[in-house]
């Protein structure tokens, strides 16, 4: 009888552990891959940079400070690593980018030009596409990191070797209002 | 309720949905069988019944999106034109904000602005706008709304309102052959069953009033079904946007415009973010209007969203 009961605890505990590492690996696969799709909207930026800093250059001579920031902002966030490294040079690149659109609205002849104003949409797109594959990865390294602090699971968590997922976090509070630039392109 | 309870609920309720529309061809074929059955042992209707209820079913799932798209003459978008690259880039965002894979964009050529989302899952789904949405609203407004929709494709809300797009016609389609049948075989009855007894009288009366009677049904319960759902992708995609207020200006824009969608057939309403019909549903409360309005009054729609960013 007293075999029983011990061969059924011994079962109710395999399952409870392999539910739960179960459940630890899905989270943490999910957030390694919503921190890809920040990755994947980061590389858009840098890429796309270059070209705007080229469309623009002409028009905007007496802008090279501006310029000159933007292109190293970009050129410190690509060497970037780590994810709290990432965040703050990406954070940089965001204010240099802010500032660069606020002065092409001095530019009459650029906020005309056509093709300034796809680059500033696709830019714009980029840099929500950049919000919202943060929201969704820091929801997810959320939903991971709670799971691996909750009791009974906090347990297990040291014995398997689960980590918490560091959140991509935005420390600029100028970062945190919406970027105010002129997006009405009728 | 969260999206995920309630994507598991548009699920069960797809089954449970497509088992009624089932039962209800099984009872019509049935009927007929009993009441003029062509002589042999072989319930014929009743067979033809139940495959016309589980093909249209399968089908529904199967090629319901597509021919909603070609029925409302939807085109892909073109890249070159601003605008419809703005709504691609949109959609993109949202997609990556709601984690589900990117959807198709399809556009409408009909000025008066509406939206709508189709689709059997998350990962062969279709968002269609109509121009005169593109050219009414600005970026925000166009990422409330491609949120809303998102929101309904990631619940699953698409699946169970596709199926339910197609039975709601193929029930309209069997209870009109059942009638017509029934008046034309009546004389055949009369001679072949003299003297059924009442209770034969009773069963077919009661068989009869089911089948004039479930179009209109079916129409009420696609009705409630799509309108629970509006407040919940209204909410839930608020929440992907962190922007109620966007949503909220996008549908009083929306319903600013008295015109209704034309392009947009009666079968495919329940679908929109708006009822196409017009803002005449919209405006009346009231249950004769809740009975059969395909959306909740859009006054209370706003009133929500401002509540959700606290400026009620």
């Amino acid at each position: 009888m007293a075999l029983w009961i011990v061969l059924a605890v011994l079962i109710i505990l395999g399952i409870w552990l392999m539910t739960s590492y179960n459940g630890l690996v899905s989270l943490k696969n999910q957030a390694l891959n919503g921190w890809k799709q920040i990755d994947v909207q980061l590389k858009r930026r840098h890429d796309l940079i270059p070209n705007l800093v080229e469309t623009v250059k002409g028009a905007m001579k007496f802008e090279q400070t501006t310029l000159t920031q933007v292109i190293e902002a970009r050129n410190r966030a690509i060497a970037a690593q780590g994810i709290a490294e990432k965040a703050a040079e990406e954070n940089v690149l965001s204010g240099a980018l802010r500032q660069l659109f606020a002065l092409v609205e001095n530019y009459p002849n650029l906020k005309s030009n056509e093709n300034v104003s796809k680059l500033q949409e696709e830019l714009v797109s980029t840099e929500n596409r950049i919000g919202f594959a943060r929201q969704f990865y820091n929801d997810i390294a959320t939903k991971f990191n709670i799971a691996q602090q909750v009791f009974p699971t906090n347990i297990i968590v040291g014995m398997f070797g689960f980590k918490p997922a560091e959140l991509f976090e935005v420390s600029d509070a100028s970062e945190r209002e919406t970027p105010k630039v002129d997006l009405n392109l009728k | 309720m969260n999206i995920y309870e309630q994507a598991l609920n548009n699920r069960k309720g797809t089954w449970i949905i497509v088992g009624i529309f089932i039962l209800f061809f099984l009872f019509v074929g049935v009927g007929f069988d009993f009441y003029f059955g062509l002589g042999s042992q072989v319930p014929i209707f009743t067979i033809v019944a139940f495959l016309f209820g589980a093909i249209s079913s399968y089908a529904s799932f199967r090629y319901g999106d597509k021919f909603i798209l070609s029925s409302t003459h939807a085109k892909e978008l073109d890249l070159n034109d601003p605008k419809q690259k703005q709504w691609q880039n949109v959609v993109e965002e949202m997609s990556i904000a709601a984690g589900i894979p990117l959807p198709k964009s399809y556009i409408i050529a009909d000025d008066d602005p509406n939206a709508f989302a189709t689709g059997p899952d998350p990962k062969n789904s279709s968002i269609v706008v109509t121009k005169g949405l593109l050219d009414t609203l600005n970026r925000d407004e166009l990422q409330a709304v491609a949120s809303h929709e998102m929101s309904h494709i990631r619940n699953f809300d698409i699946r169970l309102m596709l199926v339910l797009a197609v039975l709601v016609g193929a029930v309209a389609l069997v209870s009109d052959w059942a009638r017509r049948g029934l008046f034309r075989g009546s004389d055949r009855r009369s001679s072949r069953r003299e003297g059924g007894g009442s209770a034969a009288l009773i069963i077919l009366v009661i068989w009869l009033v089911t089948v004039i009677l479930a179009p209109i049904l079916a129409q009420i319960m696609a009705m409630f079904v799509s309108r629970k759902r509006e407040y919940l992708a209204d909410a839930s995609g608020a929440e992907l946007t962190r922007n109620p207020l966007a949503l909220a200006s996008a549908l009083e824009k929306i319903d600013s415009q008295a015109e209704p969608t034309r392009s947009i057939n009666q079968g495919t309403a329940h679908l929109c973010i708006c009822d196409p019909k017009g803002r005449a549903i919209g405006m009346k409360e009231g249950w004769s209007a809740d009975l059969f309005a395909t959306h909740p009054p859009i006054k209370k729609r706003i009133e929500a969203l401002k509540q959700m960013a606290y400026v009620s």
